[in-house]
């Protein structure tokens, strides 16, 4: 019994390695957003593909929708993108593309290289309407519900498991 | 002189690269100042380390831009905190508030040294209270003779 103390060292270890090995398990790069549960910021932007057509928020009332933000010039995107065009063929949702930063030529050609799976792209040049969405690192996807309120923030690119285990079964709670 | 020629060269020079870097307001000094004030406080999210005032990131200058017109309308230090807590949380603020969610990151490094302090004191007065015969005996100092620390002729 009395030997019992000298294990005290090894638990506080192993407690340690707990703590760390959780830490490690962490991505700093994800900040936990505070709009989610909170309407959308309203927006007016035009279409990438037409300079005279606007879309705005309300627009969008009374649908599910997606929003992913993309760039011509984010390498990410480009790993993304397959997949956002794949699951776009499901037609489960709209998807609008936020196209941040970029300049129209760039973001259409990048569209026409490697398929559009946008019902529409959004075209934010100076990224103002990425601010208030609290975009910092591209890409990013938001699940906006009938009543505006974003449900669902994925910061970097979507994977075949979020878009399985996360957005899919969001998406029928929220259309169910 | 001309020794003070040069410093003054050189320093000049100096002062101008440093207004260079923050340029694009400088028509209006005190509220460039403000800007770069507030932003010290903020943290860049592309790179988490520097503060939105330091970094070249590209978000970093855009929130610089917005901070600048926010300021520019009139806001106070406060509502351009807050836009930024509403948009990026509060893990954008260096010196995040004391509430429920940041109580351990407040309290705890206190507490750990507390802890550490009471668990001491505990330890010594243990010790303090042992009888002689539980320590093991000083090491007797081996004795040196001043003959054998000298060498011999």
């Amino acid at each position: 019994m009395k030997h019992l103390r000298y294990l005290i060292p090894l638990a506080i270890f192993l407690g340690l390695v707990l703590f760390l090995a959780a830490g490690l398990k962490l991505d700093p790069h994800e900040v936990p957003s505070p709009l989610i549960g909170k309407p959308a910021p309203g927006f007016a932007l035009t279409r990438l593909d037409d300079p005279g057509q606007t879309i705005r928020r309300d627009d969008m009332l009374g649908k599910v929708w997606m929003l992913n933000v993309w760039a011509s010039w984010c390498v990410a995107c480009r790993e993304e993108h397959p997949l956002l065009v794949e699951f776009s063929r499901q037609k489960l949702l709209p998807i609008i593309g936020l196209n941040y930063k970029d300049e129209r030529i760039a973001g259409m050609k990048w569209l026409s290289g490697f398929g559009n799976p946008y019902d529409a792209s959004l075209f934010d040049h100076d990224g103002r309407v990425g601010i208030d969405f609290g975009v910092y690192g591209v890409p990013e996807t938001f699940i906006i519900d009938r009543q505006g309120v974003i449900r669902y923030k994925q910061i970097g690119p979507v994977t075949p498991d979020v878009i399985r285990n996360k957005i899919e079964p969001l998406v029928r709670q929220l259309n169910g | 002189m001309a020794k003070w020629l040069l410093f003054l060269c050189l320093f000049m020079g100096l002062t101008q690269t440093h207004a260079k870097e923050a340029a694009p307001a400088a028509d209006d000094p005190a509220l460039e100042a403000r800007m770069l004030q507030i932003t010290a406080e903020l943290r860049c999210l592309v790179c988490q380390n520097q503060t939105i005032a330091d970094s070249h990131a590209d978000l970093a200058v855009d929130l610089r831009r917005q901070v600048r017109e926010m300021l520019a309308q009139g806001q106070t230090n406060q509502q351009v905190l807050d836009y930024m807590t509403a948009r990026y949380g509060d893990f954008v603020l260096y010196r995040p508030p004391f509430k429920a969610t940041t109580v351990l990151l407040w309290v705890g490094p206190g507490v750990m040294g507390l802890l550490g302090l009471l668990g001491l004191v505990w330890i010594l007065r243990r010790r303090n209270r042992m009888p002689e015969d539980r320590f093991e005996p000083d090491e007797a100092e081996p004795e040196v003779t001043p003959q054998a620390a000298q060498p011999r002729p």
